[in-house]
């Protein structure tokens, strides 16, 4: 299933958030948990991740830290924020009302 | 995860790492951690079968185009796409930078502020309530350039006992400053004054190639230092003047009249440090920020070029003469001084290996029409000079123009043999500055032997 680009976009935001509120992570672990989620239907490009958590991390709504990873190289881990908890309940209304709202235009499409 | 037995990969990834680095909006550590990305996913691949060319062909196309991450990296970081002029350290900065070059060009600059306020233990003030004093038109250049090359045989880590005898232009600078004894007005004080300065650059520039005068592109580098000082210096005095708007505004807000302060101190002390603040800034920030001179230039030459031609062209049409007046010479004097200039800081700018285009066929036509132009004032002049007599402004301005020609023809010369392909552009830059001494020999014969030749007038 090939989704629009605009909604790939406008979905990384609340799933980096969602992710990130499980624990702790890194690019590419978030990238994998993506595709671990949507069962292989979001694919990101890898690398657009890091502009869209760089962006967060500069509203505030994620933190970064450099630490060593098991095999010795740096690595970026990022940590959700209080601002960064909420901004992710403010989203998943959002969401949550588009959802409501095409599944109530649907059902009617299918009823009637 | 960590670096891979297969050497190949490994070069890949540099090359990728490398191609990375290149994009403006992509730091170092985001370069590293992409790179961190990059590597995980290799791991992946390969352990599940891919062999190292696939796996690496893979994980750069799973990574995506480029151009369009370097795009969006510079839209969650658009302040990347500025260089920053703020003095925030460089994380990529090689280790060696730990000498507190902020400390020392801030002591420097204070020590100028200090040099300019040591005169009034010896009578000497500067105040708003009497006509600025000689003195201190006479010195200026002293109080700042020594201080100013002492930054440099510290930056460039100069022996300084090697580098003691750049004292002797400035003590001899002192000397002929102080030592000649003016009366009212006389034109050859003023000339001493305008001189001095150019004649006591050359050994700022001394200090600023490390003595090493005919050095690998020292001269180039020296020219270039100064025009980005005088934009920098421009720019911190339109900020200076601000600030003493400011200072004048709220404090006569409360009645208190800070004019002794602004004239005493704000300004002079203000413009000596200046210069030294602005050397600093132009040493460190020569590779982040693009050259202004060079943009200026490209501006300018084409505007001067006009300019000429128009004025050529009304002359030929109206057939009006050249109405010498005393400062007409002195007019394009500077007219000359202006075109150099533009010849010299395109040179500084331009690429030595690259092919004649179109500008340096416009420069040519520039340097032409000026040559043209100046010939046909000179004509004017020299008509008449009999009537003027031989005043030290007179024959300054003479010789001036004279040393102005002579490097002009030339470099219309040099400028047609490479636009016909017969000489090397370097040549020209070569020309130019081999003549830059010239200017400062001829200030120092202006400033030492002008007023006894003319009886001090």
């Amino acid at each position: 299933m090939d989704m629009g680009k605009d909604l790939v976009a406008a979905s990384a935001t609340p799933l980096v958030l969602a992710i990130l509120a499980e624990g702790d992570s890194y690019g590419y672990a978030i990238i994998k948990r993506v595709a671990e989620l949507s069962g292989g239907h979001l694919q990101w490009t890898d690398g657009m991740l890091y502009p869209v958590l760089h962006r967060l991390e500069r509203q505030g709504h994620i933190t970064a830290k450099w630490s060593e990873s098991e095999s010795g190289r740096r690595r970026k881990y990022y940590r959700i924020t209080k601002e960064g908890r909420a901004q992710l309940e403010a989203q998943r209304q959002q969401w949550k009302a588009v959802d409501g709202t095409l599944r109530g235009i649907w059902m009617e499409a299918c009823t009637v | 995860m960590t670096t891979f037995a297969d050497q190949p990969l490994e070069d890949q990834i540099a090359q990728w790492r490398a191609y990375l680095r290149r994009r403006q909006a992509v730091h170092g550590p985001d370069v590293e951690e992409l790179e961190g990305h990059l590597r995980d996913q290799l791991v992946a691949l390969t352990e599940s079968g891919l062999t190292g060319e696939e796996a690496f062909l893979v994980a750069v196309k799973r990574m995506g185009n480029l151009d369009q991450l370097s795009r969006e990296f510079a839209r969650a970081h658009s302040e990347r796409l500025w260089k920053q002029l703020v003095m925030a350290p460089e994380a990529e900065k090689p280790a060696d930078t730990g000498r507190p070059e902020i400390l020392v060009a801030l002591g420097l600059a204070v020590a100028a502020a200090v040099a300019v306020k040591l005169p009034v233990l010896f009578g000497h003030s500067i105040s708003p309530n009497e006509e600025f004093p000689v003195f201190y038109a006479k010195n200026a250049s002293l109080f700042v350039f020594p201080i100013l090359a002492v930054y440099f045989i510290w930056k460039r880590g100069w022996d300084v006992a090697r580098a003691l005898w750049l004292a002797l232009p400035f003590a001899a600078g002192a000397v002929f400053a102080n030592v000649y004894l003016f009366p009212k007005r006389s034109d050859t004080e003023v000339l001493n004054i305008l001189h001095l300065p150019i004649a006591l650059w050359l050994a700022v520039g001394f200090a600023y190639v490390r003595g090493r005068w005919f050095d690998d592109g020292g001269r180039m580098n020296f020219v270039r230092f100064s025009g980005e000082l005088a934009i920098y210096y421009v720019l911190i005095a339109l900020g200076g003047g601000v600030t003493v708007a400011f200072t004048f505004m709220m404090f006569s807000a409360i009645d208190m009249n800070p004019d002794w302060f602004v004239a005493g101190w704000l300004i002079p002390c203000g413009a000596a440090g200046a210069v030294i603040i602005g050397s600093w800034l132009v040493e460190a920030k020569q590779s982040v920020i693009e050259n202004m001179a060079p943009v200026l230039t490209r501006l300018f030459t084409p505007l001067f070029t006009v300019l000429l031609l128009a004025f050529l062209g009304t002359m030929v049409w109206t057939g009006n003469p050249i109405n010498v007046k005393r400062e007409v010479l002195i007019g394009f004097d500077l007219l000359l001084a202006v075109v150099v200039g533009l010849v010299l800081y395109a040179a500084s700018a331009r690429d030595p290996q690259a092919a004649p285009d179109f500008f340096d066929a416009l420069q040519l036509l520039l340097v032409v029409s000026a040559l043209v132009v100046d010939g046909v004032a000179l004509w004017a002049i020299a008509a008449r000079i009999s009537e003027f007599g031989f005043t030290p402004n007179r024959v300054a301005a003479l010789g001036e123009n004279l040393i102005l020609l002579v490097n002009l023809v030339w470099t219309a010369w040099l400028y047609a043999s490479f636009m016909r392909r017969r000489r090397a552009f370097t040549a020209l830059e070569e020309w130019q500055v081999t003549y830059l001494p010239v200017y400062c020999v001829w200030a120092a014969l202006v400033v030492i032997v002008f007023p006894p030749v003319f009886g001090y007038r």
